[in-house]
């Protein structure tokens, strides 16, 4: 445990197993995703009241889930990294922000898209929709913050006081259709009771929330590793990488 | 001489906080002001029609306030970071918390409480009915603590940094808009002729949990940026 611990803050480790991860991972997560999307787009019956159009909720609703799940990780990154100072943290919770950024970014844009055939229109500000647009808000802010900072240890842990204050309003995203009846429908897959989607079209889209999840970690990860070699771009490790040795 | 007690501390602070202010008087009107003209635009932009401004005055004023304490909150450790009174504070042996508190109290007492004071003037200029004012200066009064609480989250994380001013408020809008929501929406209630307590309770709650929790923020953010 303590030995796996040790490991898990020197770069060098993190950056051969993350290496190794992603050796398999990446394949698997490509051909998950090949697999939903065909699946979602060829082999389920259409909606009977909005035809093909529905079709985009394999796209929409796996990245705002993501999206979500993704400002959890930094923010729990962030707090490793200002309680244990893990250096690895700090680098996770960078990783993260510009990829949640662009999963809520995906999901706003396939619900405009989607809201366009069956709301007659590509925005409304209505409650979900706001919030989050709010979460991109709160991607981007830690994003900026980093960068505004030209020191980057001091940017790691301004961004994770940022990150952890936001996560006030990730639970009021989470639940504002619940909350405020909203134009927007309320979740339609349920841990516990019945489910309000037909199983012909669950399936697919619970193959491409976990195809999502696993993108996530992969794009976590290289972007993680591209900032170990930034960061780490004068130590002996990886100069022997960049002369081609392992 | 002796450490003076944390309460002493606590009120001194607070005390040269309110000193500074009222010794810089043209600082501290320049919210008041700011807010008076942007009230005053929006019925030129939007025409002067007394329904239609009356329909916006509601989520005008409370737009317009957020933005008055927004302004001011980058103000609000700038001064002491830059002469090094802010280092005394964190070595001081009283909890950083308390002495943070006292800043934000301050902050809240020059901008926050005085525009609240003052918005039933701009109310009547937008024709904002009568019955709605008690609401709206007690939405205002409970919203704007929340608003110096998150606004010196943000100021504390950008002191240090060159290019604050545009940095924070980037940052602290979108943890504005739940205040915004609910303080506008108070007004709105009072409006229609709605129970107003409901959304002072909830505006209450939000500034109970800022006195909790904001402080500790600031205080990480205030560490970060003077070891920065």
């Amino acid at each position: 445990m303590w030995s796996f611990l040790h490991k898990l803050g020197s770069p060098p480790w993190l950056y051969a197993i993350s290496g190794s991860i992603l050796r398999w991972l990446l394949p698997l997560t490509l051909l998950a995703l090949a697999a939903g999307v065909v699946w979602g787009l060829l082999f389920t019956p259409p909606d009977f009241r909005q035809g093909n159009s529905y079709r985009i909720i394999y796209i929409h609703v796996p990245a705002a889930v993501v999206a979500l799940a993704g400002y959890y990780v930094m923010a729990t990154a962030g707090a490793i990294s200002l309680i244990w100072r893990m250096k690895m943290a700090d680098v996770a919770m960078k990783a993260a922000a510009p990829v949640g950024a662009a999963l809520t970014f995906a999901a706003l844009f396939t619900g405009a898209v989607w809201g366009k055939p069956t709301w007659g229109t590509y925005w409304v500000w209505d409650a979900r929709i706001t919030s989050m647009l709010l979460l991109l808000f709160l991607y981007l802010g830690v994003v900026v913050l980093y960068e505004a900072y030209e020191n980057k240890e001091a940017a790691g842990k301004a961004c994770a006081v940022l990150s952890l204050v936001g996560t006030v309003n990730i639970p009021i995203i989470y639940k504002s259709v619940d909350w405020w009846y909203s134009l927007h429908q309320p979740a339609s897959i349920k841990f516990t009771g019945d489910s309000t989607i037909d199983p012909s079209m669950l399936y697919p889209l619970l193959l491409m929330i976990c195809a999502f999840y696993a993108l996530f970690t992969c794009c976590l990860l290289l972007n993680m590793r591209a900032e170990l070699l930034q960061r780490e771009a004068r130590t002996g490790w990886v100069r022997k990488l960049a002369r081609g040795g392992e | 001489m002796s450490a003076p007690s944390t309460t002493r501390f606590c009120l001194r602070l607070l005390r040269r906080q309110l000193v500074l202010a009222v010794r810089r008087p043209a600082e501290m009107g320049n919210p008041l002001l700011f807010f008076a003209m942007v009230v005053a635009l929006f019925p030129l932009g939007l025409g002067p029609a007394p329904e239609a401004l009356a329909g916006f005055a509601p989520g005008v004023l409370w737009i317009v306030a957020l933005l008055a304490s927004l302004l001011t909150s980058d103000n609000v450790f700038r001064g002491d970071f830059d002469d090094g009174s802010l280092e005394q504070l964190l070595l001081a042996p009283q909890p950083l918390y308390l002495g943070v508190l006292a800043y934000i109290g301050a902050h809240w007492l020059v901008s926050g409480l005085l525009l609240s004071l003052v918005s039933p003037l701009f109310a009547l200029m937008l024709n904002l009915p009568a019955a709605a004012i008690p609401a709206l200066v007690c939405s205002l009064l409970l919203g704007s603590a929340v608003l110096s609480l998150v606004g010196c989250i943000g100021a504390s994380l950008t002191v240090g940094l060159r290019r604050g001013g545009m940095l924070i408020s980037l940052l602290v809008l979108p943890l504005y808009v739940p205040v915004l929501i609910f303080g506008s929406a108070a007004v709105q209630a009072a409006v229609d002729g709605l129970p107003v307590a409901p959304y002072l309770a909830i505006l209450g709650a939000m500034v109970s949990l800022g006195i909790a929790l904001a402080p500790l923020a600031v205080a990480a953010g205030l560490r970060i940026s003077i070891d920065a």
